[in-house]
């Protein structure tokens, strides 16, 4: 569709894109990424024809730009300005109708039925209908963009090329105008190319990245090859690490400062934990990376207070978070920065330990309900059931884990406890086994993120064997103690 | 019935309304029967001999000024651009003033040496003031340009000045040129220009569209497909007819070119598929009525017109400055 080749310029001789090759296919989407003054937007105008190459070709259709006529050029190639301001004001219905500028001829051109069905599809399609008597400059900065947007697709042109479209806006503007392109770019298998400004935007939306640097290609591939840690970080000079999208399967940065928390606030002993019969809490002086199964946030997250707490045998909430949520409020617990677990077993038996290592220390608590004990190989067999019965494992490291590290901590607490509970012989009471758990346990594993580096939490490694060793001491621990008092309660 | 169709039909019964006023009033009220009744001979000198060709004369200035401002203005997105601040008015008044100076006749030429020479003096101030600006200030802003006329304008004027202090006998008829009149010039001098006009207004009109897209600035109109260089040319080619033709006949009449498309504008919009003959329409209505006032406001003697426009367009100038001002600072 759009070839690319050897392509060199710049302004008064000065050369700012240098000897730049690329191909863009039908339907695709390409965006071209860089820091300041790579040479994007110079590059955006030797492909639009705004700036004569020093050197090399722009072609679409196998045919070099130069043989175009400023109108048949429109009717290949639209283009989506940054948002500007003007001097006079047309209405938004104005502005759309120049977007068939290249469609018309001779001195008397009138406009035609196939001008108005284009004006009038391409304003369905931005949603601008209702403003089109309005003049363009009473309308938002994310609105006129839209009527930007209609215009080009009014021009009808295979090619659409942008120059950072988002500028300017605000993130629902943003996803709602580059949504409709790609809405457009799928429907009508238009090409587009477009310069941004935002790694993350440019990767979610693009088929394709091209990175610029210093007027040259750095890179240029599919969204996972280009948006690379050691790539942007060199590029850019920044510090960035990459993740996965959350529900996309696209490559995602984030920004890393320089600054560090304070070190001595952050260590966490077993001080820090409150308990009473109503529950265990953990306050922490700084946010812990957690990786949990909790009730209330759950999953990946930075929390500073942890609460295991407390309920009845009958518990029967309809909707458990919604209880937990309000359970949270009414004790004045931040919703955002804590993380709330609940168990049947009684939570002033919690055993906590401290274990030392090399590399610092883990503290281990667990709390113990068997109501609901289950041999994990015989479970197939059970009947759902209601019984509640909990254990629940937390691991706080005086470290700083690695991904794998997180859950690595949780298969090896998974083994100790099951060997606890093959230890202290608890019975599956329908299959009549050694139990390996209850059925409803939870985890959760917090560290500090900051002193040694721990990229492992294997059975091989200091930090595996310390989670090993104290989850397994603590769980026996809990058991007895939940034992004890049964066995009290039962002479009662 | 269309915004546009309104625009037209309000138009043209001012224009209308205009002329009959023109015409009818001065020193001898003229019956509207005049037209179609020939009995009283002397009322139809007055209306046919005297009074129309001074309408019509009134009529093509003030057209040709306000459709040259509105293209000016809508070419460099500036709302305070006409002929008269670009500078172009001046140059097209040296090349005027110079012709009756020098005495200047070509053969070819015979009586369109001075509107000829007045629309050379215009094109070159034109080319002058956007090449300076340019040098100043590749972005060519709107101060930049706005000042480049003013500077253009003083030098042209001092030049005015020199030729007029070293003019003599001549004085007289190079002053009351100046101060601009329609008065006394006949048939022979509104023919003489009718051809300008609608030559220069036939090349603005045939770039209506194009000025639309430049409004959004010239790399966007590219990008619409508009052959800028060419039509920017067109219209300043078209611009400089106009006004050197103006201004060949009638003198500097200033402001006109300036309140008209901006009055216009404010009313029916800004698109210039209607803009440039709305502009047209109103600016030969302005100048018919500012000439009516000229010519009866003390009776019975006469003003200048282009003291009335000026009297009546500088607070006009002075609102459309302060309103875009305001805009601006919201």
């Amino acid at each position: 569709m759009l070839r690319v080749n050897n392509l060199s310029g710049g302004y008064g001789g000065k050369e700012i894109v240098k000897a730049i090759s690329f191909d863009v296919a039908k339907g695709e989407i390409l965006g071209i990424l860089g820091p300041n003054g790579s040479g994007k937007s110079t590059l955006l105008k030797l492909i639009t024809g705004i700036l004569k190459p020093s050197t090399g070709t722009v072609e679409i259709d196998g045919q070099p730009i130069s043989t175009y006529s400023p109108k048949a050029f429109a009717r290949k190639v639209a283009v989506l300005p940054q948002l500007h301001a003007h001097a006079f004001s047309h209405s938004v219905r104005e502005t759309i109708e120049l977007g068939r500028y290249p469609h018309q001829s001779g001195l008397f051109s009138s406009w035609t039925k196939e001008d108005e069905r284009a004006v009038q599809e391409a304003m369905e399609s931005t949603a601008v209908t209702r403003y089109e008597q309005q003049p363009i400059e009473l309308l938002s900065g994310g609105e006129q963009q839209r009527v930007f947007v209609a215009q080009a697709i009014a021009q009808q042109a295979p090619i659409l090329l942008l120059d950072e479209p988002t500028n300017h806006l605000d993130i629902a503007h943003q996803q709602q105008l580059l949504d409709m392109i790609r809405k457009e770019a799928m429907e009508k298998e238009l090409t587009v190319i477009s310069v941004f400004h935002d790694i993350n935007l440019a990767a979610l939306y693009c088929d394709r990245l091209l990175l610029m640097e210093d007027g040259g290609v750095a890179k240029i591939g599919v969204p996972q090859d280009v948006v690379q840690e050691e790539v942007i970080n060199t590029v850019y000079g920044a510090r960035v690490k990459t993740q996965p999208h959350l529900v996309h399967p696209k490559p995602q940065v984030t920004l890393m400062t320089t600054h560090k928390e304070d070190e001595r606030d952050a260590i966490i002993t077993q001080k820090n934990f409150k308990v009473s019969g109503e529950r265990v809490v953990l306050e922490a002086k700084v946010p812990l990376k957690t990786y949990s199964s909790a009730v209330h946030n759950a999953g990946f997250g930075w929390y500073q207070t942890f609460i295991n707490r407390h309920v009845n045998q009958n518990y029967n909430a309809r909707n458990v978070q919604q209880e937990m949520t309000s359970y949270l409020l009414e004790n004045q617990f931040s919703l955002s920065t804590t993380v709330g677990m609940m168990t049947a077993a009684f939570t002033e038996n919690v055993a906590i330990q401290t274990v030392k290592a090399d590399f610092g220390t883990v503290i281990i608590a667990v709390t113990a309900g068997l109501g609901n004990a289950v041999d994990v190989a015989e479970v197939i067999k059970r009947q759902d059931d209601d019984v509640v019965g909990t254990v629940n494992t937390w691991i706080i490291v005086n470290g700083h884990l690695s991904d794998e590290a997180f859950i690595q901590a949780i298969v090896t607490a998974t083994e100790a406890k099951a060997k606890a509970f093959q230890f202290e012989k608890v019975k599956d009471p329908i299959a009549h086994t050694i139990a390996t758990e209850t059925s409803t346990d939870s985890i959760l594993v917090a560290a500090t993120q900051q002193g040694e580096n721990l990229p492992y939490a294997g059975l091989i490694t200091p930090l595996g064997k310390s989670i090993a060793q104290g989850v397994y001491e603590c769980t026996v621990e809990a058991i007895q103690m939940e034992k004890k008092r049964k066995v009290k309660r039962s002479i009662q | 019935m269309s915004k546009s169709g309104v625009a037209y039909i309000v138009s043209a019964v001012t224009l209308i309304v205009a002329v009959w006023l023109g015409v009818s009033i001065g020193t001898v009220n003229i019956p509207i029967q005049t037209f179609w009744d020939s009995s009283d001979p002397k009322a139809t000198n007055i209306l046919w001999k005297i009074r129309m060709p001074r309408v019509v004369l009134a009529g093509l200035v003030g057209a040709s000024l306000a459709i040259a401002g509105a293209a000016f203005q809508g070419l460099l997105k500036n709302p305070l651009a006409d002929p008269y601040t670009l500078g172009v008015s001046s140059g097209a008044s040296v090349g005027a003033v110079m012709t009756l100076f020098l005495g200047l006749s070509i053969p070819l030429l015979g009586s369109y040496t001075l509107p000829v020479f007045s629309m050379i003096g215009a094109a070159l101030t034109m080319f002058l003031v956007l090449g300076f600006a340019r040098l100043v200030d590749r972005a060519m802003k709107m101060e930049t340009i706005i000042l480049t006329g003013i500077i253009f304008g003083a030098f042209l004027g001092s030049i005015l000045s020199l030729m007029i202090a070293l003019t003599g006998d001549e004085l007289r008829q190079v002053i009351g040129w100046l101060l601009g009149s329609v008065s006394m010039r006949g048939w022979q001098y509104t023919m003489m220009i009718l051809p300008f006009v609608v030559i220069g207004s036939l090349l603005l009109w045939l770039n209506r569209r194009e000025l639309n897209a430049m409004l959004f600035g010239e790399e966007r109109a590219k990008h619409l497909g508009v052959n800028v260089k060419q039509r920017k040319f067109m219209i300043l080619i078209g611009g400089s007819i106009l006004t050197g033709s103006a201004v060949a006949v009638s003198g500097t009449i200033g402001f006109i070119g300036l309140v008209v498309p901006h009055m216009t504008r404010l009313m029916w919009g800004a698109d210039h598929r209607h803009l440039l003959t709305l502009s047209f329409m109103n600016g030969a209505s302005l100048l018919i009525i500012c000439d009516l006032v000229a010519r009866t406001i003390i009776s019975p003697s006469e003003l200048p017109v282009g003291v009335i426009t000026a009297f009546i367009g500088a607070p006009v100038f002075a609102y459309i400055f302060y309103r875009q001002r305001r805009k601006g600072a919201m």
